[in-house]
């Protein structure tokens, strides 16, 4: 019968790699895309070229997602982000396919970078409610008032995550981010921009509100100066720009005076700091 | 102005509850901090001679001891005539405070003595401490009226206050006040030190004031703390803020604790900065001290002489 | 006859004033290399105070060298034993403390009040505060084997000049580092006083330098490649234009800028005590903070009580020779900064806004403000928005504590602001919603060196003062 012969030769539905904006899977509105090989030179996706409106879209959808997000207690918050990791478990196969065939590792490599990458966020998640207990303060003034500093979220974060580990890279960056209750707008690796969008399905199935995570493929080199000048972004991590993108991001950044930072690597408290303010508040002890 | 005193409450719980309620909060760290600020202002050469002088004349010269006899009250008197038998410039001061039983011997003393013009203030209603009978406290008044006094210094009923018995301390106010209809001006005492807090001395200032006060006093000097710097201010500003609801204006009498020229002078400070100039005169500041006056007297001797005094140049009383 | 009070003048026999000074480098008073020097004035009275040495690139770069030799002394140096020196650098100031207030008071044009109960204590206890920090920096929060960045430069503004000198130095020492500090071209004298204060704790030389001069000299700080980390505090614009300077470089840069605060009062706010807090919130210091309360938010069923009592006390603030210590209000920095003032202020006028000043007699010479509060603004005035860096106050009124909120942070800035009720829930909440880095909670304007001070937004990068701050003088684990 000819069912026996197609089931043979089954076409597979590929998929088409879309952003994600405020929860949703958008193409880019420029109707842009482009091609991505694999490390044999392959093709193997068309994934949105997103363009400067795209990422527009991206900040409206941060911004107004900014207030529940880090208006919801920390405990909530690092339940949410758990979820996230209990999602990625479950395509971490997903994962390690893309790595294998972009990255060109062994699939026990692969796998040894997910399974990284999968407890990193674990551990970043129980970050959120201890955060403050450590870098918060009472501060002994010289007068009758209680004075406490507290680590307070940013607001909006632009990560330039580095191209390699596609996946774990990745997680370095924007864990962080969101356990010190920003909402984040992440430019993908040009070259190995699958892991991202596998994270935005994993993002797209857990309690995450719609435009705390916004993922964008593209062109770091042309979406970083509108990052860099936007006005309504709050803080950059440029570890995935070149020291000359990031020296053009820092300029433009400057017109917002937005913190930018990039990192060596390394799992540190340091890393959700560097996208906190701290607030400080007085109050008269008095009858 | 806003309304009258008559017509900020009616007297029954609910409603002087209801009109305290109106009343802003004070926090405690800032009032002390703007009494604390307002203690820095240096008074020195003309103002601090006009200082000494509008101290003098507005000290309630005060002797309350179980131990009072005619002698005391009688030289009290003079001193209060003559603080500086050497100086005929120096004020009288503005008037005698003593127990009801002796307040016949000091207005008869004053009389005879060239004082005729210093008033008699006698304290009243179970003064010190309030704990008697309304009977007993009206007969306290009226004896103290009978026998020449002026100027009534009654005390609240503090139990009655922070038990929130308001009614009571209200009316009983209210009916010392017909007591002394056109007789005598009523001076109503807090006790602000067994009232402690300063929200408690805003309430109750604006209560004495609504149920008649003529003036609001801090202390009968037999509790510490007394007339504080902080304390004093949040009464400046009660007065100042019944005068923008009602017209009228109610003085204030620092009573405990004012020893030196210095806290003299911090007190006027108080006053003209807070309620305001209107309120620098003995018609609507008095201050109850004994010991000031001699101290008074030898920082304005300095202030002639050019240099410090001695205890042997002011008289004892 | 009314109480008037007599003029109560502190003495200037206190203070030396030399009548040039030179640059502090290398434990030494140097002249600059072209012998320039430009005035600094007493903005009371105009009278010229000094000569002050004009400090070019090739002075600074051998501050920068002076500095990194210090470094190589400070840095084999017991932690404990620097600690030492910042004791000994605290006392100093106390005993000299006087002197201090009464030099600020002549170059700056605050009144003795302020300078002698708030700008030297204050500056004092930050030094004390940091010595103790000297030997427990693995305490501080970047890891247990911090390292100090090494030569930092430093640019502090006209408006609090020796507290400024002691937010900078303190921490930097504490940590380590050393230092070439430029005070502000209009206020040189008490930070070369303080080099004087170095010289007597024998500390070592280079560790700390200073340098007069202006934007120019600035500037060469800014650029000098031996600068590994930089601290400035000043007007948003410089502080964008440093940020751009050291982008692509390795420098470390903290920034403390401008602000608009928000002092928002609620109708069950204690009104006496508020109105106090309003005064100081924009009227302490001339209004030349930073972190004033320069935007009154007014829940709008009190508006009228409260500007009533606000006009009251304003008619007592005092304004006048700024060494009388009954003086409230000294004289305005600068006729520059006089200018600025008077133009935004007039914008108010001409965008429709309701002014009143206090009744206050201006002297003749010097520069002066009256006490002033616009009301009927809103948002979109100039003098909503702009910071005015004056003594003059913008009136906005709210109805419910979400608009409060929200037009609290409806600005750029994000360095203070205050919040006014007696309801306890309501503090914290407003607390939380406020983007600003210090929150005054029923107080305002208060200073510790325990306790971090910084902004949101573009009021600034990083915090001084507390474990915050002293973690911005570190290099740590990333």
């Amino acid at each position: 019968m000819s069912n026996s012969k197609s089931r043979a030769m089954r076409l597979d539905v590929k998929k088409t790699y879309k952003l994600f904006i405020g929860g949703a899977f958008p193409r880019s509105e420029s109707g842009r895309t482009y091609e991505v090989k694999d490390a044999k030179g392959e093709f193997v996706a068309n994934p949105s070229l997103a363009s400067r409106k795209d990422l527009r879209d991206a900040v409206v959808a941060a911004r107004s997602a900014h207030g529940g997000w880090a208006g919801a207690t920390a405990f909530n918050r690092g339940q949410i982000l758990y979820r996230i990791a209990e999602m990625m478990e479950g395509r971490s196969a997903q994962f390690i396919d893309e790595i294998v065939a972009l990255e060109g590792l062994t699939p026990s490599t692969a796998k040894k970078q997910v399974e990284e990458a999968i407890d990193l966020w674990v551990w970043y998640s129980g970050w959120c409610d201890k955060i403050g207990s450590i870098y918060g303060s009472t501060n002994a003034v010289s007068g009758s008032f209680y004075n406490f500093t507290i680590p307070d979220s940013l607001g909006v974060v632009a990560v330039f995550a580095p191209a390699k580990p596609s996946l774990l890279g990745l997680v370095h960056s924007l864990a962080p981010v969101l356990a010190g209750g920003n909402t984040a707008i992440v430019i993908a690796s040009e070259k190995y921009p699958l892991s991202a969008i596998t994270l935005s399905e994993a993002i797209g199935t857990s309690d995450v509100p719609g435009g705390v995570v916004n993922i964008l493929t593209g062109s770091a080199a042309e979406l970083a100066p509108w990052a860099a000048s936007h006005m309504d972004i709050d803080g950059i991590d440029a570890t995935g720009l070149s020291a000359a993108q990031e020296k053009e991001v820092r300029i433009a950044g400057a017109d917002n005076l937005k913190r930018i930072s990039t990192f060596k690597d390394g799992a540190s408290p340091q890393r959700v700091l560097a996208f906190m303010e701290n607030k400080t508040v007085w109050h008269p002890i008095g009858v | 102005m806003v309304t009258t005193a008559a017509a900020l409450t009616d007297g029954s719980l609910s409603s002087i509850k209801g009109f305290l309620k109106t009343l802003s909060p004070v926090d405690q760290v800032g009032a002390d901090a703007r009494a604390a600020m307002l203690a820095t202002r240096s008074i020195k050469t003309a103002s601090k001679k006009w200082a000494i002088d509008m101290a003098i004349s507005m000290i309630d010269l005060t002797t309350l001891e179980g131990a009072d006899t005619d002698g005391k009250v009688k030289a009290i008197c003079n001193k209060a005539i003559r603080p500086d038998p050497t100086d005929p410039t120096v004020p009288h001061v503005g008037a005698i405070c003593v127990y009801n039983d002796m307040v016949t011997v000091a207005r008869k003393h004053l009389d005879e003595s060239g004082g005729g013009d210093i008033p008699v203030a006698a304290v009243s209603t179970a003064f010190p401490s309030g704990r008697a009978s309304l009977e007993v406290k009206e007969r306290d008044t009226k004896d103290a009226i009978a026998n020449g006094a002026t100027e009534i210094d009654m005390v609240i009923d503090r139990g009655a206050f922070l038990s929130g018995d308001l009614e009571k301390v209200f009316s009983e106010i209210v009916y010392i006040k017909s007591l002394c209809a056109d007789k005598a001006h009523l001076k109503v005492i807090l006790e602000t030190g067994e009232l402690v807090t300063y929200d408690n001395v805003r309430k109750a200032s604006f209560l004495a004031m609504a149920a008649g006060a003529d003036f609001i006093k801090t202390s009968t000097g037999k509790v510490a703390p007394a007339a504080t710097a902080p304390v004093v201010l949040v009464m400046l500003e009660a007065v100042r803020d019944f005068y923008q609801m009602t017209g009228v204006r109610i003085g204030v009498k620092p009573a405990g604790g004012i020893r030196t020229t210095k806290d003299a002078i911090k007190q006027l400070v108080l006053v003209k900065e807070t309620a305001g100039d209107e309120w620098l005169n003995p018609g609507l500041f008095r201050i109850g001290a004994s010991a000031l006056l001699n101290d008074l007297l030898m920082q304005r001797q300095k202030l002639t002489s050019g240099h410090y005094g001695g205890a042997n140049y002011v008289t004892l009383d | 006859m009314t109480f008037e009070y007599s003029s109560a003048p502190e003495s200037k026999a206190i203070v030396t004033i030399d009548p040039v000074y030179k640059l502090f480098i290398g434990g030494e008073f140097v002249a600059p290399k072209a012998g320039k020097t430009f005035t600094t004035i007493n903005p009371a009275t105009e009278e010229v105070l000094a000569k002050i040495a004009y400090a070019e690139k090739s002075d600074v770069d051998k501050a920068v060298k002076a500095a990194q030799e210090g470094l190589k002394v400070w840095s084999k140096m017991a932690p404990s034993e620097r600690g030492k020196y910042l004791y000994r650098i605290a006392r100093i100031m106390q005993e000299r403390a006087r002197e201090f207030a009464v030099l600020e008071t002549m170059d700056n044009g605050k009144p003795i009040r302020e300078t002698r109960d708030v700008d030297i204590p204050l500056a004092a206890a930050h030094f004390f505060y940091h010595a103790g920090w000297a030997d427990k920096l693995e305490h501080a929060g970047v890891g247990n084997n911090p390292k100090p960045y090494g030569v930092v430069g430093q640019i502090i503004p006209w408006n609090f000049p020796l507290l400024m000198l002691a937010w900078k130095i303190a921490p930097a020492l504490a940590t380590g580092n050393t230092v070439v500090l430029k005070p502000a071209e209009t206020t040189p004298l008490t930070a070369l006083l303080f080099a004087q204060v170095c010289q007597q704790a024998e500390l070592p030389a280079g560790v700390v330098n200073i340098v007069t001069g202006d934007g120019a000299t600035g500037a060469a700080i800014v650029n000098h490649p031996g600068i590994s980390k930089i601290a400035f505090t000043g007007s948003t614009d410089v502080g964008k234009l440093i940020a751009r300077s050291v982008a692509g470089t390795v420098k470390g840069l903290t920034l403390e800028l401008g602000g608009k605060g928000a002092n928002i009062v609620f109708e069950d706010a204690p009104l006496d005590e508020t109105v106090e807090g309003i005064i100081s919130g924009i009227f302490f210091n001339q209004g030349h903070v930073c972190c004033a309360g320069s935007r009154l938010l007014i829940q709008e069923n009190i508006q009228d009580e409260l500007l009533e009592k606000l006009k009251r006390r304003m008619s007592q603030i005092r304004l006048g020779d700024p060494l009388d210590k009954n003086t409230d209000i000294g004289a305005i920095n600068s006729r520059e900064q006089l200018e600025k003032i008077t133009e935004l202020a007039l914008s108010g006028d001409a965008e429709g806004a309701e002014r009143f000043s206090a009744a206050c007699t201006i002297p003749a010479k010097g520069f002066w403000y009256p006490p002033t509060f616009f009301t009927g603004v809103t948002q979109a005035h100039r003098i909503a928005r702009e910071e005015i860096f004056g003594p003059v106050l913008s009136v906005i009124s709210f109805r419910t504590p979400q608009e409060a909120i929200e037009k609290a942070n409806n600005t750029p800035f994000g360095l203070s602001a205050g919040v006014w009720t007696d309801k306890g829930s309501r503090i914290l909440w407003t607390a939380k919603h406020l983007r600003a880095g210090v929150i005054w909670a029923n107080t305002f304007n208060k200073f510790d060196p325990a306790s971090p001070f910084g902004g949101y937004k573009e009021s600034g990068w990083g915090r001084e003062g507390g474990r915050h701050g002293l973690a911005a003088y570190l290099k740590g684990a990333k």
